[in-house]
């Protein structure tokens, strides 16, 4: 049987306010444990929340920046549950009237199309804290530093029909908010996580399989194994005339397993209600209106410019817009040289394969935006050949000179386009090679074009890379034509 | 001085007659006679007290001062108090020493008060009687058999008993209004928003409101100055100034637009407590005040939406005690569900169970939209009636309570108890201001019966005009000056 | 609504509450009652009636993104029944 796999993906963001969702307590990662657990956070007696306009006003961005309609009164509710890392013995979410109503997201495929993913809602609420289970004489310890922590929860609808696209979903969400500077982002932190729900049905059936919710899935690799893991499992319960149960499941990295959360719980009843602390939030249109047109250009919006107005390919524009730091990146290196395509190629090729290999993020390139825009603009207007820029670049890399042109002037790098100079070498090669003219001349016509390459390399080991590699090219063939 | 009102205490000091150490001293002494029986007080902070007298004695001599500076008061036990413990009435929150000051202790503070101690209540504010104390009962000033009425009834106690000329209390449900019926003093429920509730342990969180208890109108007035105003901490608190409610206490009541509800006067009313309230609203009348009957036609929906709403926020608000950060930890867990059910079977008493039972229930699957949706519906009626009885009239009257103060451990059924707060309820739902005030004593005199509670109602906000209603009444009357015989005893 | 032994055992169970068998039958008789006080309710027609959650129908105010709380830690676990290096203890939690 053919099978088609359905996924839905909840998405936790955190916030990148300064202060907590409900209180003044700061939200910086990392801290001693507890130390930034105030008095709100740690839900002590008599403690009252007070929302943070930041955390309001970046949900709202996100609704915006998804196309969402961003409904005039949103509410908070209480999600009731006792857990050791949820100090108040609830959570402060919103579950009837969230922040961000419906919404969508493109996400590019391999093929260089465009699917588009619906997002059911999304709304805020507090993060919760953190249990340690190293031994403390077989207990827990409970830090509360992250309790209170803004999260903006993305609820996708089940619109996704692979591990692919469900991993190009999570990429995009991530450029969403980064872009935005809503959230930095970082998986490795906690700062985005991820639950997702997977099922299948037979291909061609309408109504959806019965789906399991894997847990904490924190990485863009994960969520692709996690899947195809998950994926592979329903369809062979199925085959084997069994049965999918809803239950929530937990991936395990290591053993690329997804496995069964077994609770003798019974199921939760979350028993939610409006939160009795906390007033309607209600945004007014014109403050709503002063987001929208404040708000930056998203990864959809610079990917189609790209395209139509710089005339990248599909593949290049996608990869340049996936992350801000690059976008940002491209264009300065791009408004310096004031070639669009060469920066392109530059940044993708010589830089993104430096930063690759060590390991660096585009923001901590040890070549500026405005040197490697030097660098190119060098290139376009034949001060120095391809072979040459690349020594440019592996100078400013290590930091060798401040700018390409001081690189250029250093190492003598500027390319020969003085005929009357390359012509000089050119004699000198011919004269040093007896033997290659004398086989170059016995060579059939059509074999000749071949045998140039020899000349052209002495040619420019001789001028020590800096001779334009064309005219060599012309002006040997001639010369070289005229002793046949 | 026990006898005075906190108004002739504060002229006291200002005119040097006695110091904030002599008073603070007198009271204190006075509580550590008295209140072994009364048990209105459940911690005694006098060391604290006195320091706080004497900054404000010294604060009074370099000229720093407001009305209320150097003036002994008392808090319900619900307020936290930093380095104070602060229980709730609760074993739950019998170790806990609160880490830091309520609001409302902030203001009063500030405003140079001396507190001499927390007082006795229903635990977490859940009761009528001050009976479900985990601290015991208090006893009625007036007759040691009654009840003080709950669930401020250590606040309502005290000041009856002359043990601090003031007090602070919150009111749920009447937990201000029917204490102080019963034990015939002044209290004041403001509007909800009008005080803070940050750093008040709450019970039900859209019905809770702080509010003063003393003897007169007049010092309750002082005393909402100096607590009420928006808080930055309390969404729920409301921006908006704070008038000098002494202000409009002398404005002459003639044409003040009286309106009894017919509700409050229905069956089940003590015909005692009815005779004591339609005397009073006589009263009113010689003042020049013009009196009509209106109705409130959802007044009997309003303790079923109550003992849905509250226990259901009561429910979700105390789930924060579980043994974890704060308060009573079970000896030796064997696991975390071990941990939670016995660290909160042994911390909370039967009431508070009961409450937490039935706002789990309620809120659970299946059930929330016939009980918290309806609850939440009836209580738009209920508002809807009180707006359109102030398009008709200035305020309202009736009953505290429908009987005096009964006796302990008479109502054992926990619906006959509920029932007990008829005439307050609504007005928690409503979110509007009440006042009691003295009104008689079901039975003629002191000596032969207990106190009776005028209840005075007015629109959101219109705490100055109860005020002012009030105070007229006590100029009028004389039964806010009434003394129990043990009070009456001399240092 | 008639409430069961079980209702009572399940509402125990989700606010955490320890109840003994025979605490439990006292329970339900008392929530029992009170339900029945409370089924006064439905007599009433709210159709279209919106449910009413504060009773100032105000809108939230909003705080301001600064960090204005400092490290209390000590100060807040002075109250606090099992703490180690700074951690609140409870129970090992299994995953």
């Amino acid at each position: 049987m053919q099978w088609e796999t359905v996924i839905g993906l909840e998405v936790h963001v955190q916030l990148a306010t300064k202060s907590k969702i409900f209180s003044g307590a700061s939200t910086a990662f990392g801290a001693e444990p507890n130390s930034q657990a105030c008095a709100v956070d740690l839900g002590l007696p008599g403690v009252l929340p007070v929302l943070n306009e930041q955390a309001v006003a970046m949900a709202v961005q996100f609704g915006l920046g998804i196309h969402a309609e961003i409904p005039e009164v949103s509410v908070f509710d209480r999600k009731n549950y006792f857990y050791p890392d949820l100090p108040k013995g609830y959570q402060t979410s919103q579950m009837y009237h969230p922040i961000v109503g419906p919404g969508e997201v493109e996400i590019a495929l391999e093929d260089g199309e465009t699917k588009r993913i619906r997002v059911h809602h999304a709304h805020l609420e507090e993060d919760a804290g953190k249990s340690l289970h190293e031994d403390f004489h077989g207990m827990t310890g409970i830090d509360l530093n992250r309790a209170g922590t803004p999260l903006l929860e993305i609820v996708s609808e089940p619109d996704m029909r692979s591990a692919k696209e469900a991993a190009a979903y999570l990429k995009a969400i991530h450029s969403i908010v980064t872009y935005l500077g809503i959230s930095d982002g970082n998986m490795a932190e906690g700062s985005m996580r991820c639950d997702v729900n997977v099922s299948v049905r037979p291909r061609g059936q309408a109504s959806f399989g019965t789906r399991a919710e894997i847990k904490n899935v924190n990485s863009f690799r994960f969520v692709e194994r996690a899947i195809a893991f998950e994926v592979e499992r329903q369809i062979e319960l199925l085959e084997d005339g069994g049965e999918v149960v809803q239950e929530t499941r937990l991936f395990d990295p290591e053993r690329d397993e997804t496995r069964s959360m077994r609770t003798k719980e019974q199921a939760n009843d979350y028993r939610y209600f409006p939160c009795p602390d906390l007033l309607p939030v209600v945004l007014d249109r014109a403050y709503v209106d002063h987001l929208r047109d404040n708000l930056p250009e998203l990864p959809a919006e610079k990917r189609a410019r790209f395209q139509q107005a710089l005339g990248l390919s599909a593949y290049d524009a996608g990869v340049l817009s996936a992350s801000r730091e690059m976008a940002e990146y491209f264009e300065a290196v791009k408004e310096v040289c004031g070639d669009a395509k060469l920066a392109a190629n530059w940044v993708q090729g010589e830089l993104s394969g430096a930063l690759n290999r060590e390991g660096l993020a585009v923001q901590n390139s040890p070549v500026s935006a405005i040197q490697l825009g030097e660098l190119v603009a060098r290139v376009k207007d034949d001060t120095i050949n391809g072979k040459a820029a690349k020594q440019v670049f592996q100078a400013l890399w290590h930091g060798e000179a401040a700018s390409a042109d001081e690189v250029i002037e250093a190492k003598g790098l500027k390319q020969v386009t003085d005929s009357g100079a390359i012509e000089a070498m050119i004699d000198q090669v011919i004269a040093d090679s007896p033997a290659q003219v004398a086989q170059y001349r016995d060579a059939e016509p059509e074999k000749r074009g071949k045998m140039v390459g020899y000349f052209v390399g002495q040619v420019m080991k001789a001028s020590r890379g800096t001779a334009n590699p064309q005219q060599v090219n012309a002006l040997l063939k001639e010369k070289l034509d005229a002793l046949c | 001085m026990h006898d005075k009102t906190l108004t002739e205490l504060a002229a006291g000091l200002a005119s040097g007659a006695f110091s904030s150490r002599e008073l603070t001293q007198a009271f204190l002494a006075r509580i550590d006679r008295l209140d072994g029986d009364l048990n209105s007080f459940i911690s005694v902070t006098a060391e604290q007290a006195l320091v706080e007298a004497d900054r404000a004695d010294a604060a009074r001599a370099a000229g720093n001062i407001g009305p209320l500076t150097g003036v002994p008061l008392a808090l319900k036990d619900l307020f936290c108090t930093e380095g104070v413990k602060t229980s709730a009435g609760s074993r739950m929150l019998d170790n806990f020493i609160a880490p830091y000051d309520a609001t409302v202790v902030e203001k009063l503070r500030a405003a140079g008060t001396v507190s001499l101690g927390k007082t006795n209540m229903d635990e977490f504010a859940m009761g009528s009687s001050n009976e479900n104390s985990f601290y015991g009962p208090v006893r009625n000033p007036w007759d040691p058999a009654a009840v003080p009425g709950g669930s401020s009834g250590g606040s309502a106690a005290a000041v009856a008993a002359g043990l601090v000329p003031a007090a602070m209390g919150t009111d749920t449900g009447g937990s201000i209004r029917q204490p102080a019926a019963f034990c015939g003093i002044t209290g004041l429920k403001p509007t909800y928003g009008r005080v803070s509730r940050y750093g008040i342990i709450a019970y039900a969180s859209s019905l809770d409101q702080a509010g003063p208890m003393a003897r007169t109108a007049e010092d309750c007035a002082h005393l909402l100055g100096a607590i009420a105003g928006h808080d930055l901490r309390d969404s729920t608190s409301v921006a908006r100034g704070v008038p000098d409610y002494t202000q409009e206490l002398d404005t002459p009541l003639a044409g003040l637009k009286i309106g009894l509800p017919k509700e409050y006067f229905g069956d089940g009313l003590d015909p005692a407590v009815e005779s004591a309230i339609r005397e009073a609203v006589k009263v009113f009348e010689s003042l020049g005040a013009t009196v009509r009957e209106i109705s409130l036609p959802h007044t009997h929906y309003a303790i079923p939406a109550y003992y849905v709403i509250a226990p259901a926020e009561a429910s979700s608000n105390l789930a924060r005690y579980d043994g974890v950060r704060f308060g009573h930890r079970c000896n030796a867990p064997e696991d975390l569900m071990d941990l939670y059910k016995r660290s909160r079977a042994e911390g909370f008493g039967e009431e508070v169970k009961r409450r937490i039972l039935m706002g789990t229930h309620t809120l659970s699957e299946g059930f929330f939209d016939a009980y918290y949706k309806k609850a939440q519906q009836v209580r738009r009626l209920i508002r809807q009636d009180f707006l359109d009885a102030f398009d008709e009239v200035d305020v309202l009257m009736g009953p505290a309570s429908p009987t005096p103060a009964f006796d302990l451990g008479a109502r054992k059924d926990p619906v006959s108890m509920y029932l007990q707060d008829i005439y307050t309820i609504a007005i928690n739902l409503a979110g509007i201001p009440g006042i009691s005030v003295p009104a008689g004593f079901a039975g003629g005199r002191p000596a032969e019966g207990r106190p009776v509670g005028l209840q005075i109602l007015g629109a959101h906000f219109a705490e100055a005009r109860l005020l002012n209603v009030a105070h007229q009444f006590q100029q009028a009357t004389d039964w806010h000056l009434r003394r129990p015989a043990l009070a009456e005893e001399t240092l | 609504m008639a409430l069961e032994h079980a209702d009572v055992l399940r509402a125990a169970h989700l606010a955490r509450l320890g109840l003994e068998d025979d605490e439990a039958a006292h329970y339900l008789d008392d929530l029992g009652r009170i339900l029945a006080m409370v089924d006064q309710l439905q007599t009433l027609d709210t159709e279209g009636v919106a449910p009413l959650a504060h009773p100032l129908e105000t809108t939230q105010r909003l705080r301001v993104d600064e960090v204005t709380e400092t490290d209390q830690r000590d100060h807040f676990q002075r109250c606090a029944p099992a703490v180690e290096q700074g951690l609140y203890l409870v129970p090992r939690v299994v995953e």
